[in-house]
Formats: C-alpha cells, structure tokens, sequence
C-alpha cells in the first residue's frame, strides 16, 4: 500500500451522554468557571503543583469533560492558597471551584 | 383584699416568673454546653482578681453603653435613655417605695407605686422622689421617640441601614414602646385625682381630665384599673417574649464580659460560650453600615448580624456563612465586642470532608540548619509580587543580617487560607510541617512579608521564636541604626491590610517605617476604619466582578487626597490595587528599598 502519510482511525466511541447533573450543579454555585479558555496560568503558578502532579486545569477539564475517574484523589492536594484565582485572566473564582468540586463529587459519591 | 395588692398586677407578675424560669433555663443550657477548655479556664479565673475590670466593663457598658455612645452620639442616647433610664426608675422607685412604706411591702408595690401609695400619708423627700420619677420617665420616652423615627428615618441616628427585623422581634419592640407611654397615662390619671404626681403626670392628668371629663366618681375605679392593667399587660408581654427574642441581650452581655474578662474565647466549633455570644447580639445593625459587602454591593442578609440570627434561630443557609471577606470591620465596630468572624469560621467548619494524608507531599521539604539566621517567609502571595521579596532580600543584605528565606521554590502555605474556610483539620498538617521546619531551622527570629501568614503565625502557631512582620522588621533596623534612608518628597497614602491591622493591631509600624522615606498623608478612613481591597482570601462566594466593585472602593477613598503613591504592607492588597490603575502602589519594603543608603564602602 502506499504511504500517503496518514492512516484511518480505528473505530472507537466516545460517550456523549455523559451525566451532566454536577455540571448543572457547578454551574449554579461557580458560574464564572464556564468563561475558562484552558489558558493553564492557574496552573503554572500553582503552590501545590511545584510538589505534585497536581493540575487544576487539568481536573477543571476532565469535570468539564464528565470524566470523573480519580478526580476525588487528584484533587486533594490543594492548599486554597489563592494564587491561581488571583492570577486568572478570566477572572475565575478558582478556589470556590476548588471547594464546590470536592463537594458535588463528595455528594454525588464520585 | 390585701393592702397591696390589685388584680391587674397578675399579668406582670407572671412575666416576671417566665422570664426568670426561662432566662435560668437557657443559662445552665448554655453552661452546660462549655467544653473542657473553657471550664477550666472558668475553674482556674473564677476567683482571681480578673472579676474586678469586669465588674467595670459591665458597667460602663450595660448602663452607660460606652461603646455605642463612642460610635454615634445619638444611638448612643437613645439606647442609654431606654436600658439606663429604666434601670434608675427601677432603683429610684425602689428607695422611694422603702422610705414611704413602713415595714415590708410585695416586690411589684414599687413598679406600681403611684397606684398603690397614693394615700399613704406624707413621707421625707416625697416631692423630690415624685419629680426626679417623672424626669427619669421624661427621659425614657425620648429614647422611645427617637427608636420610633429611627424605625422610619434611620439618619436620625447616624445610621444608613438598620438591621431588618423577624416579625416576633418587632411584636416584642412594640410591647417594650408601649410600656412606658402606659405607665405614664396610667400614673396621670391617677395624679389627676390624688395629686401624687409630679411636673409630667400632673400636667398630662389635667389634660385627661379635660378629654374625659364625664368619668365620675364610680367609673374612675375603671378607668384607672383599666390604665394600669394595659401598663402590666405591656410589661407582662415584654418580660415573657424577652427570653426568645434580640432583647435577651440585656440579661446576657453582663454575663459575656464576664466570661470574656476571666479569658474565655470562642473555639473551632460551637460551645455554650458561642451561645452566650447570639444571645448578646441586640440586631443593633452597626454592623450592616460598615460591611463592604452591603456598602457596595447592597448584599442583604449576609452580614454579621444575620449570621447570628439565623444561628439562633437554627436555620442557617451555608451561602450566608460562606459570603464574607472576613474583613473584621464588623468585629472593630460591633459595640458587644462579639468575635463575629470566629462564629463564622465555627459555621464554616468542615468535618465531612476532612481526609487525612492530602499534604504528604509537603515532607519532601528539608529543614535548613540556620543557627543565628533570621528566617524570612515570604508567602504564597509575594510569589506574585518578587518586587517585595527582592526588596527584602537587599533590605536584608544591607542590614549585614543573614537570612533563610524558607519558601524560596517550595511554598508551604500557611494553613490560614484553609483554616478560613473551615478545613481546620487540613490546616493543622500544613502547620506542622511549618513548625517543624522552623523549630529545626534553629533560626532565631521569623519575619514574613504577608499579613495573613503573619496572623497564622502568631496567632494559630506555637513557635519558641518571635514573629514579626517586614514593616516591624525594617522599623527595628532603622531604630538600631542598621540601614539608614534618605527622605524623598512623595506624598503617600497608606492601606491599612485587613490581616494586618485589625487582624493583628499592626498600624503603627508601618506608618513609621514610612515617615522616614516619604510624606505620609492621612487618608479619611484608615486604621481599624480601613476599607478592605476586596481580594481577601476569606471569601469564596463572591465573583470577581464583586470583589472589583469593592476593591474601587477602597481605591477611591485613599485617591481622595491626591497622593503620589500608595502604599501597602500586603502582597494581596498591593496586587489587586495594581490591577485597577496604572498609578504606582508599592509596598513599605520595596518603598525604603528605593530609597536605602548603601555603604558597600563602609562594610
């Protein structure tokens, strides 16, 4: 066969139907997060990032995205200093998402 | 019937009766309710010599109200007129019962003594005891008048925004207005037969007599009864709804600053002492006019003065516990010296989502040796602003002090950040890596840069060195001569950090610091009056925008008197002021930075 540089995927499924309630529920306590352009100087400037693997943006997708998985544990490190949320060029209250993240996983047994 | 005694007397004495078995109920509840700390504390001071400044402050507060008097003159008045008013026409109408009845007499006769004494024979000094009564009265109802326009017009007392009441709050406030204008009816219409009264009710009983002039001899006994029995009424309501309503202040604050006085605080979570404390609260409503988040923002019911209603009441929502900046300003005007920001963190308090082992990471930190070092923590904050921290470091140079600086590429954070919102078990690992590493360290001092850190420290860490702030720390050097400064002709206006000065009560350091630099220029409201910047890391709840509206505030009122710069002693403050204007703010360090003498030749 000829190279042409490329190649087919192969057939896999992503799950659009994902269950949006703690979405829905975010939304409603931290409204600003939805203004997020994924830019990462939260994370660049992360206290906890400097011992850890610890990214906000990272966890702020993945709850976004409906991916749950481990997102309870990854969480955890946050020392709610504050420097994420006053750095943020979006304004972004990022501790208050911190904290309602940790609840709605919390109550959703996530 | 007995000499003393008349049916409509029944309705006060069974207030009396509930208001004392309930009053009694509520405080051994409440002395229960005390943890082991505090009964200690109240075991070990119950008998020392700490019961007399608080047999004072009791009072200077409770009757002559120092505090409200100092906050504005008028609600000052209006308040001593009511509770001290009442109190001497209790007292005097006390002698004055003693001294004209002979022998013992039922404890209401001196509450109703115009009814019960008006044909007992002369006594000593009954004119003078007639009028001062009727002047003591004179001075009561003038309170009343001025609780009743402040309900309509609130600047009639200095204030924008009284304290929105619960209906049953409002019930018992009418009871309590109606008590005194009854009693003074009730006494005029019997002056105006007996001729007991004194300048006030002889008059207004003439006046009656003018209105009704048709009661006759065997209607009065009717007339009169009925008058007095509305007097008792109002006293009966009052005194049975006190206990359940804001008014139990009056038979609580004695007894809080006495509990305050022999060093009783408020602790993580609610105890008996917290109790006592929302039952003090009288929904005076200082506290609204000086919330920024009223003051710009028109919040309603998220201030002080709600939190501890709807405690009290048992129905509070987490969004009001949660939408504060826990600014203190409230606690620096509250004239019951409540800790209103403490009660708030005990609400915020968060035992379900407390995990264990979420700051292992922090032990990858090692301890420095650093005998004979000052050991300088500059914050998570300053990490924002490296301007204060170089500035410090050259401060430090200069000074010929040799430094750790802890967090130079690891930041610990302090744990306050966390602590404010109530994770206080998570708070307490990061203070214990913190306080190892400094107690390892051998340092002999420890100077932070950022006023939050700097509160943690010195009030939530126990350290076995001193803590001090950068301002106190470059005051100390100027004074021991170990830096000196040449004077620049800049007018500054100086922000007074939350954490720093109402938090800690630092407001002198800094302003000297600066007045060897610079030319200090007062600005309106400073000190513990201080605007809050809006950025404070106390609240979650509210969104940038808000925080902004706030932030402009605080901006506005140090611009009024045209500085050339402003200065702060905060990492936060100096930030979110720079992302407002392009006028320079500077912190004190990077101020006496600028302007330092090197002797490189010197040395």
């Amino acid at each position: 066969m000829i190279d042409f540089g490329f190649q087919i995927n192969q057939g896999r499924t992503i799950n659009l139907d994902i269950d949006r309630a703690p979405f829905k529920q975010l939304e409603k306590t931290v409204g600003s997060f939805k203004r997020c352009i994924r830019c990462g100087t939260c994370t660049a400037t992360c206290s906890a990032a400097q011992f850890t693997d610890f990214n906000i943006r990272k966890i702020h997708t993945k709850f976004s995205a409906g991916m749950y998985e481990e997102l309870a544990e990854n969480i955890k490190p946050c020392m709610l200093c504050g420097k994420c949320t006053l750095v943020c060029p979006r304004g972004i209250n990022l501790r208050s998402l911190i904290i309602n993240i940790r609840k709605i996983l919390k109550e959703n047994n996530l | 019937m007995p000499q003393y005694f008349n049916p409509f007397i029944i309705p006060f004495c069974i207030g009396v009766v509930l208001l004392f078995v309930f009053c009694f109920i509520k405080w051994f509840k409440w002395f229960r309710q005390f943890n082991r700390l505090q009964r200690a504390v109240l075991r070990k001071n119950i008998l020392s010599w700490k019961f007399i400044p608080a047999i004072w402050e009791i009072i200077m507060e409770v009757l002559f109200h120092r505090k409200v008097f100092k906050h504005k003159l008028v609600l000052g008045y209006m308040h001593a007129s009511i509770a001290l008013g009442w109190f001497l026409l209790i007292v005097v109408g006390a002698i004055e019962a003693t001294t004209a009845i002979e022998g013992r007499h039922p404890l209401w006769v001196p509450i109703f003594f115009r009814y019960f004494g008006k044909e007992l024979p002369q006594f000593k000094g009954e004119m003078f005891f007639t009028h001062l009564m009727d002047l003591l009265l004179c001075f009561v109802l003038s309170g009343i008048g001025i609780a009743m326009i402040k309900r309509i017009y609130t600047r009639v007392v200095g204030m924008k925004k009284v304290t929105k009441h619960v209906i049953f709050d409002k019930f018992v406030m009418i009871s309590l207005w109606l008590i005194f204008p009854l009693r003074l009816i009730a006494e005029s219409v019997t002056a105006n037969r007996y001729h007991n009264g004194g300048f006030l009710t002889e008059t207004l009983g003439e006046v009656i007599s003018f209105v009704f002039p048709k009661v006759s001899s065997d209607t009065f006994w009717y007339f009169e009864t009925t008058w007095w029995l509305f007097y008792s009424l109002a006293l009966g309501i009052f005194f049975t709804s006190m206990p359940f309503s804001r008014y139990m202040h009056i038979f609580t604050e004695p007894f809080l600053i006495f509990l305050r006085k022999l060093g009783l605080q408020e602790d993580t979570t609610p105890t008996g002492f917290t109790k006592f404390e929302l039952s003090a609260c009288s929904r005076c409503g200082i506290c609204i006019d000086n919330c920024p988040l009223h003051k710009e923002l028109k919040l309603p019911d998220v201030q002080s003065v709600y939190l501890l209603r709807e405690m009290r009441y048992k129905r509070l929502k987490a969004e009001v516990a949660n939408n504060c900046l826990m600014c203190d300003r409230c606690v620096a005007e509250c004239p019951v010296g409540l800790e209103l920001t403490r009660i708030r963190r005990q609400m915020r308090y968060k035992d379900e989502l407390d995990t264990q082992g979420n700051y292992q990471y922090v032990e990858s930190v090692q301890p420095f040796n650093a005998i004979g070092r000052v050991a300088y923590y500059s914050g998570c904050m300053s990490h924002l602003t490296p301007g204060i921290i170089n500035a410090m470091k050259n401060i430090f140079e200069v000074a010929g002090q040799k430094y750790w600086h802890i967090d130079a590429d690891k930041t610990i954070c302090c744990g306050r950040p966390l602590l404010q919102q109530g994770f206080e078990q998570q708070a307490k690992e990061l203070r214990r890596k913190n306080t190892a590493l400094i107690r390892e360290s051998n340092a002999n001092l420890l100077v932070t840069s950022c006023p939050i850190c700097y509160q943690s420290f010195k009030k939530e860490y126990k350290l076995n060195i001193p803590v001090i702030h950068h301002t106190e720390y470059i005051e100390k050097c100027i004074k021991n001569k170990k830096i000196s400064i040449t004077k620049q002709d800049l007018k500054v206006a100086y922000h007074d950090p939350c954490e720093l000065g109402r938090g800690c009560g630092v407001y002198k350091a800094p302003r000297n610091v600066l007045k060897n630099a610079v030319k200090l220029i007062s600005v309106s409201n400073e000190k513990e009056k201080s605007f809050c910047c809006g950025f404070n890391l106390g609240n979650t709840a509210l969104e940038c925008d808000a925080q902004k509206k706030i932030r402009d505030a605080a901006l506005q009122n140090l611009l009024k008197k045209k500085p050339d710069l402003i200065a702060t002693a905060c990492p936060m403050c100096k930030k979110a002021f720079m992302q407002a204007t392009d006028f320079q703010v500077k912190d004190v360090a990077e101020l006496i930075n600028d302007n330092i003498v090197k002797f490189d030749e010197t040395i």
